[in-house]
């Protein structure tokens, strides 16, 4: 087994970094200060981006991405992951793989002014009353001739604000299945201005300040059945479809921060003088690099094979739980003892500390909290012994 | 036209250079390596001009060991067409001296034939400043050094030259070389789907053999040594105790 990078995948990480440290990281302080990142400077980077040739990377060569394998894919979103959400995930953005679902005049609506940053999309499965259990969602669709007509309400949706339309996932109807009735899904794709969808202001959050969650709204929304993403009833293939990765999307760009926080606790250790001596000379801050250390390395290991192993089809929902669960707890840890290292110096906001221990916190909640991953991984050693 | 642009694999400009235990030279095993900056700019440079209409062709040409490809694949993904490598040594600590280097870059133009060769004006690890010099004297051709701007325009590069005290702009004929300093432009990223086109790129390996030049080191390094450490400094507060220091330490 070769764990070295190629030519190309080397040149991915470098054209990527430069680009982040030169464009994206003096924006930091900004954003995180004033937890705003400015209409202006969000199309002005994004601009920078389709000129450099880092947006909507993830996305194939056929429809204008760069056509990545997803080990080479992983290392551009680790390299963004070192800066703030609000800086990387809203100039450079990576329009939702899902849209590879688009068929026919879909694809010129949505995919493909999607990837060349004309028009951007954000997902909607979370309700008040269904998070973990996204099967008890309420929101629904019901038919009217050819026509659906969506009611319910989603919310903690990520850069809705911003959004040109979003990917909604609504109940249509119910199926008995071996444990009961259960909820059958659908995907639609709404447009923002649709009679019916509102878009409201979300909540305030302690991560990714600048990066925005809402509230989203249908009331009577009417919506033709060309609007369906993927087949009726077939909300959750769609989404298993194209949607697995982005469980590893998480994980790698967790690992860039938590490489980022290391780095810094490192210098630190080597430069910062206590009773004569450099910090990093007592067992009690050296060990804690090595802790942090191994565990950044056994989370990044868990991540690329598992992106191996999915360009291999051989992948399984353990493997991405368990890069997902390791590289955001190993985040919070090393986000944790790298302000430790510090000292007081940590939590001013002069260092980029502060904001990589309270980003590291939402890691553990969305995209499955790590509790939702143990179950997964634990089903799947159980199951085929009937568990 | 086609443009040759030799690039060299350096030290990275980022990386904190450690003099190896013996003296013997700079430490180079595992340090990050990449290509030397001023070769960046003469890519780019190249690719401008062939944007532009006035090139069709950029070929890229590394000498030194095999992993110096590297760079020949940097380059093509900023968008060189191709790329020749000659490998002429095997160990990362031996460099190959400007002569011997020019010697091969003369070879290599013989075959191609490039109407123009756009250098980097030094190599940031040895800072020699001679490559391109001692190439313009090998092929009989013109050279603009230390180039801040360049035209082509009529069979004939106008370049603007950094020199101290201001700049100065010659024009010579082509065939020429030119030597690209840092104002010259700001080198473009690799995008990423042209790093994925780069790995359909030729790249030629060739040893120095192949053209006839003997590589072997003329020139013994002695020693190398770091710099001295400077001594710590002091704050002051204002410029009456800045005036006073410097008194006590009998600076005036
Ligand atoms: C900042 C932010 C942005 C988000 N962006 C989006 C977005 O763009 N689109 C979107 O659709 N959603 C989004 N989400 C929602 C996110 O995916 C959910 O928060 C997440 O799935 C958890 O759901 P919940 O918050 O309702 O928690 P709940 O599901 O109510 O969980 C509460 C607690 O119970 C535990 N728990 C639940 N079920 C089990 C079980 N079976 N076994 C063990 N423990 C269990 C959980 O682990 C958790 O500790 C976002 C959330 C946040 C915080």
């Amino acid at each position: 087994m070769d764990f070295g990078l190629s030519d190309e995948q080397r040149m991915i990480v470098e054209t990527t970094r430069a680009f982040v440290e030169t464009e994206l990281m003096p924006h930091e302080l900004e954003v995180e200060r004033s937890g705003v990142l400015r209409d202006e400077l969000r199309l002005e980077l994004q601009g920078k981006a389709i000129e450099a040739g880092l947006y909507a990377a993830n996305m194939p060569e056929e429809v204008g991405g760069a056509g990545l394998d997803t080990l080479s894919w992983l290392l551009y979103e680790k390299e963004l992951g070192k800066t703030s959400y609000a800086l990387h995930w809203n100039t450079v953005c990576r329009p939702s793989n899902i849209l590879m679902a688009c068929e026919g005049e879909q694809r010129d609506r949505y995919l493909l002014p999607a990837v060349r940053g004309e028009r951007h999309d954000c997902q909607a499965l979370t309700e008040p009353g269904a998070g973990s259990d996204l099967r008890g969602m309420k929101t629904s669709a019901r038919a009217d001739g050819d026509d659906f007509i969506l009611n319910g309400t989603k919310h903690f949706i990520s850069h809705a604000d911003t959004a040109d339309f979003a990917i909604v996932w609504v109940a249509t109807g119910e199926e008995d299945s071996p444990r009961g009735r259960r909820a059958l899904i659908t995907a639609f794709l709404v447009d923002k201005g649709t009679p019916g969808f509102t878009v409201r202001e979300g909540y305030r959050n302690v991560s990714h300040r600048g990066y925005p969650n809402s509230i989203l709204e249908f009331d009577d929304c009417r919506l033709p059945k060309g609007q369906i993403l993927g087949e009726l009833h077939k909300g959750f293939e769609v989404a298993g479809q194209w949607l697995g990765a982005t469980r590893l999307q998480v994980a790698s760009t967790c690992l860039g921060r938590a490489e980022r926080a290391l780095a810094l606790a490192t210098e630190y250790a080597a430069q910062r003088r206590q009773f004569g001596q450099q910090i990093g000379k007592f067992q009690g801050v050296s060990f804690k690099l090595a802790d942090m250390a191994t565990e950044l390395k056994a989370a990044e290991l868990l991540t690329r094979e598992a992106a191996w192993k999915y360009d291999q089809g051989t992948v399984t929902e353990a493997d991405m739980a368990m890069a997902k669960l390791k590289a955001t707890e190993a985040l919070a840890m090393i986000a944790d003892e790298a302000i430790q290292i510090h000292g007081g110096m940590g939590l001013m906001d002069e260092l980029p500390l502060e904001r990589i221990w309270r980003d590291a916190r939402v890691e553990r909640i969305w995209e499955g909290t790590s509790e939702i991953q143990r179950h997964i991984i634990s089903r799947e050693m159980l199951r085929p012994l009937g568990g | 036209m086609k443009i040759l642009v030799p690039v060299k694999r350096v030290i990275d400009f980022n990386v904190k250079v450690r003099v190896k235990g013996d003296g013997s030279g700079v430490d180079l095993a595992n340090v990050k390596m990449s290509m030397n900056p001023f070769d960046e700019v003469a890519v780019e440079e190249a690719l401008r001009l062939k944007e532009a209409g006035v090139a069709d062709e950029i070929v890229v040409v590394s000498i030194g060991v095999k992993q110096a490809q590297d760079v020949l694949r940097t380059a093509m993904a900023m968008g060189a067409d191709r790329a020749i490598l000659v490998v002429a040594a095997d160990d990362v600590h031996q460099d190959i001296e400007p002569l011997a280097v020019a010697k091969i870059l003369a070879a290599v133009a013989k075959e191609e034939q490039p109407g123009l060769i756009i250098a980097g004006k030094q190599a940031i690890d040895n800072d020699m400043n001679a490559t391109g010099q001692m190439l313009a004297a090998l092929l009989g051709w013109g050279q603009a050094t230390f180039a801040s701007e360049v035209k082509i325009e009529d069979g004939k590069a106008r370049v603007t030259r950094e020199v101290d005290g201001g700049l100065q702009v010659i024009e010579v004929k082509l065939p020429a070389i030119i030597t690209a300093d840092l104002r010259l432009n700001e080198p473009r990223y690799a995008s990423l789907p042209n790093i994925m086109k780069a790995k359909k790129k030729p790249l030629d390996e060739k040893t120095p053999a192949d053209y006839g030049v003997d590589v072997t080191p003329r020139l013994t390094a002695v020693k190398t040594s770091e710099p001295p450490v400077r001594k710590a400094g002091v704050k002051v507060a204002s410029v009456d105790e800045l005036v006073t220091k410097l008194k006590e330490t009998g600076v005036i």
